[in-house]
């Protein structure tokens, strides 16, 4: 009797599994799909207000001469906007800035974020609190790092400059690393690297942890020399993090403000005026909305054309 | 005489009834206050001393909201171009009157002057233009003369009277080492001070203004170009630039600042302003500043460079002319207030002579005439007499709609030039006028 019962609940159970209706049933007669969309649109809505709807209207704004500053409509005006910026050399060597800053950024962060990487993959004493101490750049505000490189940096007082003068017997007030149009280029490229190599440094170190010891092992069983095995095994395998990386940071590089905004504010002259500068003067000092929207979409543009033709080779990488 | 009781009862009532109007009329006015906005600086502090007289008078409690420099004009103009209630008051730069107008950010105040009796005869001209009118010399005013302000400079006046460096500079330059009268002679001290050991310390001729973001090296390169020749534009012919902006004497102008910037200014100082000054000259880095007058008071006070080791002078003359660029504020009332009745009070309350008078003592600078051209006002301090003669040949930069492109684009071509080192001061000032023809055209303003 007991067995009879036992199978009988089983199936019936079996059968109201198969017979159960859809979820939508259950909530007010709505149909799954209609539960789908209202899951997803939340997040569409959020998107289309927060992402889509601003640059839409940048990109309305951008064929127009307004100023938000005055009262005036926005007034239609083609495609000056962009014939203005596109014809401007000034704004061209800000593009010339902007690279050089990308450029040498990247590289330096790469060789230094990979080597240091290469370090902390290795076990010494004191490894957790080396490798503490080397994320902590990345860890401050860019606007704590700018007002204390600042400082830094002060000729008279400034710790950098008694450094260098103690090493090399140059005055440390004869030099001048934020006002010196040669230098300070390369100064905001240094004060970035120091920043951001530690999150290369990160990438890395998980690329070379997701490399299985049996490959080493088979290396060395076919002895295989330290340089032989980074070269035909670290790298390649590390390769596609390293690429993640770089196009992270060169994203992050290219629209670099606030940091090189409050070392240098673009200057002396216009030597670091990073082109997001440029776009910021334009769209809230000038106040030239329209002139400021057509940049930010040529910067868009730009970006991400270039991170996508990035993404294919990331791609083709790791399939190789 | 005896009261009768009726009458003592009359008496007694009106009395109490006097008493609890005048109780609740403080009551109400103890509700209410007024948010004034200005810029972070000495005077500012003065402001809020004075401001407790206006409280104590009306019962109206003061705020304030004071900005740094360097956020003044982005904060408080956003402020206004928002229609923001947040001021009420507010002491706004010289060069906001056209936009504020235009886009009616102030209230018109000719009939609350007339209703009031407050003459604009009764301020210096330079202010009552730089402060109150718009459109320029015409008597439509937006504002009330509060702080007169123009650049000056200071020297070590310790310095200069070294025996060991005046003879050393009279044998070089066959004359006594006095403060600078000419831009030539600013030049000549400054380099003659540049490298001196002085109180065991390597000194600097001068500071002078460096700053790129906002205004600082246009507020300062226009007091060696206006004395060269250069104007805004042309007289006759309003709004033409071309030849006037980037005239010869301009491109010189520009050209002997370059060289004061190159030969004295205490390295590292290639984006400075008021503060860096301050600090250059207090710290005893530098010979000579270069500053806002509005700062001389606490100078002059300062433990160790002020009293007797500090001394003061007008902008040296050049050429063609001896001109200094003006600064300063004036007062207005904001259109989006929720309290302009009140806003207008203060107004007339601060336009009063002897609430001009304390504003003064305090440590502001009052642009009125009873106070800065009274002979008491001209001995209370050693930079008084260069002041009042400074302010009567002060001239100031545009103070159009626009005025913040037109800054911006004087600010990149002259600091491009002067501290990068790229191009001619010639060809800074050419495109200097390209980018402001297109401005001005962009404001619908014919500039050919």
């Amino acid at each position: 009797m007991n067995g009879t019962n036992a199978t009988s609940t089983l199936v019936d159970r079996r059968a109201a599994m198969r017979t159960a209706p859809p979820v939508a049933r259950r909530v007010r007669g709505m149909s799954d799909r209609a539960i789908a969309w209202l899951f997803i649109l939340p997040t569409m809505v959020l998107l289309l207000a927060i992402n889509i709807f601003p640059l839409i209207w940048a990109i309305r704004l951008s064929f127009t001469g307004l100023m938000a500053n005055l009262p005036n409509p926005a007034r239609f005006i083609g495609i000056d906007n962009y014939v203005d910026i596109l014809t401007d050399e000034d704004l061209w060597t800000n593009f010339q800035i902007t690279a050089h800053f990308v450029f040498w950024t990247i590289a330096l962060q790469v060789v230094i974020g990979l080597g240091l990487a290469l370090l902390i993959n290795h076990k010494f004493r004191g490894h957790s609190f080396w490798t503490t101490v080397i994320l902590l750049p990345m860890m401050l505000s860019p606007a704590v790092v700018g007002n204390f490189w600042t400082l830094l940096f002060q000729p008279q007082i400034g710790p950098f400059n008694y450094l260098i003068g103690f090493f090399t017997g140059i005055a440390p007030s004869s030099f001048t690393m934020i006002g010196s149009v040669a230098l300070a280029p390369w100064t905001i490229v240094l004060v970035n690297t120091w920043m951001w190599t530690p999150y290369v440094m990160l990438i890395c170190l998980a690329g070379l942890r997701s490399i299985p010891d049996y490959i080493y092992e088979a290396a060395e069983v076919d002895r295989a020399s330290s340089l032989r095995q980074f070269w035909s095994i670290t790298l390649p395998m590390v390769l596609p993090f390293l690429m993640l990386a770089v196009l992270f940071q060169a994203i992050q590089a290219f629209v670099m403000f606030d940091m090189v905004n409050l070392l240098t504010s673009g200057g002396p002259g216009s030597t670091t005026e990073l082109v997001s500068i440029t776009l910021k003067r334009a769209a809230f000092e000038k106040w030239e909305t329209g002139y400021a929207s057509a940049l930010a979409v040529i910067l868009f543009v730009t970006i991400f054309g270039a991170a996508n033709v990035y993404v294919r080779a990331l791609n083709w990488v790791k399939q190789q | 005489m005896r009261m009768n009781s009726t009458t003592l009862s009359l008496v007694c009532a009106a009395g109490t009834l006097a008493l609890t109007l005048g109780a609740a009329s403080s009551a109400r006015a103890e509700g209410k206050s007024l948010t004034m906005c200005w810029a972070a600086w000495d005077p500012a502090n003065a402001l809020v001393e004075l401001d407790k007289d206006f409280t104590k008078e009306t019962g109206i409690e003061m705020k304030h909201e004071f900005v740094p420099w360097t956020s003044y004009a982005d904060h408080f103009i956003n402020l206004l171009n928002s229609h923001s209630s947040e001021c009420d008051l507010i002491i706004g730069d010289s060069q906001w009157i056209g936009g504020a107008a235009e886009n009616k950010w102030y209230i018109k105040l000719n009939d609350f002057f007339d209703k009031n009796n407050i003459s604009m005869d009764t301020f210096l001209p330079a202010t009552v233009v730089g402060y109150a009118e718009w459109p320029k010399n015409t008597p439509n005013y937006w504002g009330l003369p509060a702080m007169a302000d123009a650049v000056g400079w200071t020297y070590r006046k310790d310095w200069f009277a070294k025996p060991e460096l005046r003879a050393e500079f009279k044998a070089k330059y066959n004359r006594e080492l006095e403060p600078p009268t000419t831009w030539d002679e600013l030049i000549e001290v400054s380099k003659f001070f540049t490298g001196k050991e002085i109180d065991g310390k390597k000194v600097y001729g001068s500071y002078i203004f460096t700053e790129r973001g906002s205004e600082g090296i246009t507020m300062g390169v226009t007091n060696a170009m206006y004395n060269y020749g250069f104007d805004y534009m042309d007289p006759e012919k309003p709004y033409h630039m071309t030849g006037i902006v980037n005239s010869a004497g301009a491109a010189k102008g520009m050209d002997v600042y370059k060289e004061l910037f190159s030969c004295c200014q205490p390295p590292g100082l290639t984006n400075a302003y008021m503060q860096e000054g301050l600090d250059a000259f207090k710290s005893g880095e530098v010979a000579m500043q270069m500053n806002w007058y509005a700062f001389f008071p606490g100078l002059a006070k300062d433990p160790n460079v002020g009293g007797d080791k500090i001394g003061f002078f007008m902008n040296p003359k050049g050429p063609t002319g001896q001109f200094s660029q003006l600064g300063g504020q004036g007062l207005s009332v904001v259109a989006a207030s929720k309290d302009v009745d009140d806003a207008l009070l203060y107004v007339k309350w601060f336009a009063q002579p002897d609430v001009q008078q304390k504003w003064t003592d305090l440590g502001g600078a009052s642009a009125s005439k009873a106070v800065l051209l009274s002979d008491a006002y001209k001995k209370s301090a050693p930079y008084a007499p260069s002041f009042v003669d400074t302010m009567g040949i002060v001239k100031d930069f545009w103070a159009e709609p626009l005025y913040v492109p037109l800054l911006l684009d004087m600010q990149n071509r002259v600091h491009d030039y002067v501290v990068a080192n790229k191009g001619t001061s010639q060809q800074a000032l050419d495109a200097l006028v390209k980018d402001w023809i297109k401005v001005f055209k962009q404001e619908g303003k014919d500039p050919s």
